[in-house]
This record gives C-alpha cells, structure tokens and sequence, in this order.
C-alpha cells in the first residue's frame, strides 16, 4: 500500500513536470491556454493525492480551488479575452522551441540534483515532491523569460505558482501558505487579466509586450 | 501560546485597513485627502504607543525592538508622504493627468500598502510575512500603472513580472524553511512561527536551510532592488506618481530588507550552515558600483534617483552583510537617512516636476533662482544622499567604510570607489539642475514644502547631534543582529 501511494504521488508529480515541457513547446495561444488547463488539473489531482495520503482534509479545499479556478476559470476567460482583443494567435518565442526545451531539461537536471542531495534525510515522498516542484518553477520561469506576449508569460507566471502549490502540499502538515497561497494566485490573475490587458488594450494594437519596449523612457 | 496578543498592535494594522476601505466607497477627493493624512497621522501615533509595552509574541504578530525601528520608521514616512501626497494630487487633477475615480482608487490603496507594510513588519508567521509583502507589492503595481501612458503601463507590468517572480522564489524558500523545521518543531503552525523558529535553530538541517536562504535572499532582494535584479526598480519610480516613488525608496525597499534581515539571524544562529553575511556583502558591492555607473547616463530626474536608492540598499545591505555590532549599527543608521533623505528628494522632485512640466533633466534648470526653497532643498538633500558632512548620510556612510578598513580593508576599496563615483555623478547632475539660467515656469508652487523640510531637518539634527538614547536603542537592535 504504501509503494502505491508513493508511486501515484509521483507520477502525478512527475506529470505536472511533464505537461511544464508541453507548455514550453506550444506556438498558438489556444493550444496554450488548453495545456495550461491540463496543467491546472493535473495539480488538482497531485495535491487531491496529498491530501488523501497525509489525511489534511484542508488541501482538497486546495485541489478543488485549483480545480475550478485555474483549470476552469482561466482559460475559458483568457479564450474569451484573446477572441475579443482579437490578440494574434501565435505565440513569439525569444529563443527558438529546440534551445528551449534543451535549456528546460537542464533546468530540470539542476533541481533534481540539488534537492535530492540537500534533502537526502528527508522524508522521500516530500523530496520528491520538492524536487518536482523546483521543476515546475523554474520552467515557470524559463517560460517567462523566453516569451514575448503578455498572455503567455502571465501562463508562464500562472504555471511557476502551480509548481509552489505543489512544494506547499507536499511539505506535511504546512499551515495556512497553501490556501493563502492560493488564494493569491487568484487575485493575482484577475488583477492581470482585468487591469493589464485591458489598459494595455486601451492604448495598443497588441498584447506583445515586445511592442512595449519602443515606449521606453529612457530611449529618446 | 495565545493565538493573537490583543494590544496596541492591532492599531498599526487596523487603522490603515479600516482607511482602506472607507476610502474605497469615498467619493470627493479633497475629504479622501485629508482623511489619507489623518489615517496616517493615527497609524503614526499606535505605532509610537508601541514603545510604550510590547505586546507578548504571538503564533502570527510579534514587535520586538529590531521590528519597532522599521515600524515607526515606516508610518513616519508613511505619514509625511500622505501629507505631500495631498498637495501633489490636486495638481495631478488639476492638469487633467488623473481623474477624481483614480483619486478615490489611489487614496484607498496607499492605505492598504501601509497594511501590508505594517503587516510584513510586525509578522511573526513567515508564511504571513510573505503575505503582506505580495500584498504590497500588488498594491505599488497598481499605483506605477495608475496614469495609463504606454510608459507607465510597461514600468507596471515589468515590476509586477520581475516582483512576482521574486516572490515566488521567496515563498519557495519559505516552504524550504518549514522542511527544516519540520523534523525538529513537529509539524502545524509552529513551523512557521519566527520565535519559536529562533530556538531551534540549532537543530536544522544546515543543508536545507543553506538552499533555502539562496531563494529567500534572491527572491527578497529582488524586492530590494539589489542588482542584477533591480530591472524593474527605476521604471516604476520613474513612471508612477512622485508620491508612490517616495514610498518604495523610502519604505517598501526597507520592508523587503527586513525580511532577508529577519532569515539572516535564523542562519546565524545555526553552527554549521553557511555564513549569510558574505553573500549579501557581495550583493551589496555589487548594486553600488552597477547604480553608481549608471547614475552618469540618466536623462530623467526620477530615475536618476532611483539608480541613487538601488546604490544606497547596496551600501545598506553590505554593511549588514559584514554583521557585527558597528557595521549593523551603521547599516541601521543608513536605513534610517536614506528612507528620510530620499522621501525628501522625492517630494522636492515631485513639485519641481509638476512646475516645470518636465522629468528631463536638461530641461530643467536653475532652480535655486525660480524656486529657492524648492532649489536649496534638493541642493540639500543631494548633498545628503551624496554623503557630504554635516548630514546624517555621511556619518552611517563614515561608519560603514570604517568598520570596513578595520576588518576587511580589501573590500573597503571597491566601496569608496562605489561611493565617490555615485558622490561624482550625483554632484554632476544637481549643479545643472539647481544652477544657471532659469528654464520653464518660474510660477510659485501652491504646496506644502513641509514635509521635505522637516525630513531634511531630521537628516541634519543626526549628522549633527545623535541622541543618546536614540544611539543606544540602534546599538542594542545591532547587538540582537549578530
């Protein structure tokens, strides 16, 4: 029993990492924000797993948050905004999809290296979950910096705190983060789909953030 | 262990958000104004009342005598700022840049960024902590972005993506903290509470607490605006209203020090893991010699003085990187000037700007001629934050140096050469602005000059004369930082 629920911790684990390395390859933005909501469901399912394991009946309120909230919610609101902005649907990568995989695998390479080793007295299941979470944050990351529209990197920043909900649930017992935690990733979404896009909507053509750039002040 | 110590505390946190939700539902900008300032004015006096009695910790508020400092230095300035703010907004609203709904909006959030300040500073709870300082962050974010123009709306968005990613590392690193914590302090709240965190310290994993002090100090200092992660830093005190840039160089940069400062005593206090001190030393070198650098080619008045705030929390968290007992007192003092120094600046900044119509530096000219007071006063606060004797910025600055020649005399060579460029470019840049034949309007400002009087005032009474008490208060706080 307990091989078992170890094993489906870490696939599920293991999933989320996985569909971070399908978000990296997507080139249109509708293709985007439906990986995103694999994403969001495989992170439900993962902290629903924890919660069963470890008997925190509080992280189901977590699971069934990300659930409704990131895996529901966002996307169709973030289909309905890029259909009514009229956003261009692909995506402008910085780099090119193959370096960026590359680099994402690497990325990879490095938490897993680091964590195992620093937590090597830990309890494995929350190594694990560590390790993975330190993935999913940093292709987060990497998502960000190699994107250009301003839809994908807030996917990008959308799919980092995925990857701290996961750290968050897989720490036992943690108090409180989880559903604060939570509760400001929402806030935090509905601030950027409310107020960004919508100013940067008012006084642009465009989403791309690229286009920002020519406003710089200090340019002349 | 009481849940919440019910006592003068809570007066730090609910008057600003009880003002926060009155002036949501405020309309009539002159009333909401006035109230933003007496809010202030309150929250300035329950922070005072501390020193009065400490409440007992709790599991999530917790004031002792290193947080009391930051509190009352951050409703101080909270409180003067408010003042200036009331008499720059009625010229915002005057010249069309902003309308009575952003007013109402504006006001409402600058009292729930003092929640979250006042909150991030007295948080027992590192997971509250990190709460408060997300909180504050968002509400800046909103402010920088609040005039619309396609500058401010990239400033905002710059600051909210390199903001958020630097939160999310530090939330990281909390988790990291808790995993440390959790074989020894059981799991359940305690693993989260700083005190009790303090005691038992000793039993950590090294390891764990090593990685996690990488994320908190990366993702912190980014808050900080330590370089290489201070991108976001001059655009959004370039771009928002003058009164939010007064805010972040004076307060919000401070917050987020606090915090790095509050997990550099947990890793002191473990024998075996590695010593915080030299990296946020290396940090801090770094930030000043980059923003003195950079301070030569700015062509806009806001962002020269945000290059200026990035080279002072580099001074700030060097001296707090080399510890002991001078260097930290030093670095208290330093905080201190700088916060009211620059706040200062800000609000000379921020007139000069709206009477001029202008941020650029070339445009603006000869301001001791068409604005004394206005004139001298930024002449003054330059001579301050450039760390010119009598001002109270050259004593923490002689301090720090000092403390540097008598333990590491290698390092204290990159931090005068740091010191004299930024010192260079900072004199550079005030005699074209202050000297010379006036430019542009010479028509009086209808505002208060109050408030960046007072605080240079402040300035010159330290570089003048310390009092013995004050001395002794930072000489204990310095003592408690290792």
């Amino acid at each position: 029993m307990n091989g078992l629920t170890f094993d489906v911790a870490h696939l599920l684990a293991g999933g989320l990492v996985l569909v971070s390395f399908m978000l990296l390859y997507q080139d249109r933005l509708y293709a985007l924000l439906n990986v995103f909501a694999i994403h969001a469901l495989v992170l439900s399912l993962s902290v629903a797993w924890q919660a069963f394991i470890q008997d925190a009946p509080h992280l189901y309120v977590t699971a069934l948050i990300a659930l409704l909230f990131k895996a529901i919610v966002i996307p169709v609101a973030l289909h309905r905004i890029v259909a009514r902005l009229g956003i261009h649907r692909e995506i402008e990568t910085v780099v090119g999809i193959g370096p960026t995989m590359l680099v994402g695998i690497g990325l990879v390479a490095l938490s897993m290296v680091v964590m195992l080793r620093v937590t090597a007295d830990a309890d494995p299941l929350a190594r694990q979950d560590l390790a993975f979470a330190l993935s999913v944050l940093l292709l987060g990351l990497l998502m960000m910096v190699t994107r250009r529209n301003a839809v994908s990197q807030v996917i990008g920043f959308m799919s980092l705190e995925d990857g701290l909900v996961l750290a968050a649930a897989g720490a036992k017992g943690m108090p409180l983060v989880v559903e604060i935690s939570v509760a400001f990733s929402i806030l935090v979404a509905f601030i950027v789909i409310g107020v960004f896009l919508f100013r940067i909507r008012e006084r642009f053509d465009t989403v791309d953030v690229h286009a920002l750039d020519r406003f710089r002040g200090e340019r002349l | 262990m009481t849940i919440l110590p019910a006592n003068t505390v809570f007066l730090v946190l609910l008057i600003p958000a009880g003002a926060a939700a009155v002036l949501a539902v405020l309309p009539g900008y002159r009333l909401s104004a006035r109230l933003n300032v007496l809010a202030s004015l309150l929250t300035l006096l329950s922070a005072l009342l501390l020193f009065l009695g400490k409440p007992q910790p709790g599991a999530y508020l917790l004031v002792d005598d290193l947080n009391i400092v930051f509190i009352v230095l951050n409703t101080f300035v909270g409180f003067t700022t408010s003042v200036f703010s009331a008499s720059y907004i009625a010229h915002e609203l005057e010249t069309g840049r902003l309308t009575p709904g952003h007013l109402r909006f504006y006001h409402a959030m600058y009292q729930a960024m003092m929640f979250g300040m006042n909150l991030a500073l007295v948080a027992n709870n590192i997971g509250l902590m990190w709460v408060a300082v997300e909180l504050a962050t968002l509400t800046t974010v909103l402010m920088v972005g609040i005039y619309r123009t396609p500058e401010a709306i990239e400033a905002a968005w710059k600051y909210f993506i390199l903001g958020s990613v630097g939160i999310a590392l530090a939330l990281f690193g909390t988790i990291l903290v808790y995993m440390a914590a959790q074989p020894v302090v059981g799991e359940g709240l305690d693993g989260m509470v700083w005190t009790v965190l303090i005691d038992h310290v000793a039993a950590f994993d090294p390891a764990l607490l090593n990685l996690a002090f990488i994320f908190l100090l990366l993702g912190y200092g980014t808050k900080v605006g330590l370089a290489p992660l201070h991108a976001w830093l001059p655009d959004a005190h370039a771009e928002g209203p003058t009164p939010i840039s007064a805010v972040l160089s004076g307060l919000l940069l401070n917050v987020a020090l606090y915090a790095v400062l509050r997990f550099k005593m947990l890793l002191a206090a473990h024998p075996t893991a590695i010593a915080p001190g030299p990296l946020m030393a290396v940090m801090g070198l770094t930030s000043l010699l980059f923003a003195g650098l950079m301070l030569y080619r700015r062509r806009d008045i806001k962002r020269l003085f945000a290059y200026s705030s990035i080279e002072h929390m580099g001074i700030i968290t060097f001296a707090f990187g080399m510890g002991g007992p001078l260097a930290n007192f030093a670095g208290l003092l330093h905080m201190t000037m700088h916060s009211l120094t620059k706040s200062a600046i800000f609000f000379a900044v921020g007139h000069i700007a709206q009477v001029k119509g202008t941020q650029k530096i070339a445009d603006i000219r000869g301001l001791t001629e068409s604005h004394p007071v206005l004139g001298w006063g930024l002449v003054t606060g330059v001579v301050a934050i450039a760390g010119l004797p009598p001002l109270g910025v050259f004593m923490s600055e002689f301090l720090v140096v000092s403390s540097t020649f008598a333990r590491e005399p290698l390092l204290a060579v990159p931090l005068v050469l740091g010191l004299l460029v930024a010192f260079g470019a900072l004199l550079l840049r005030v005699q074209g602005l202050a000297f010379g034949e006036p430019t542009g309007s010479s028509a009086p400002i209808q505002a208060s000059t109050v408030p960046m009087l007072g605080h240079l005032g402040l300035v010159l009474a330290a570089g003048v004369y310390l009092p013995p008490p004050l001395t002794a208060w930072f000489q204990h706080v310095a003592g408690l930082l290792g």
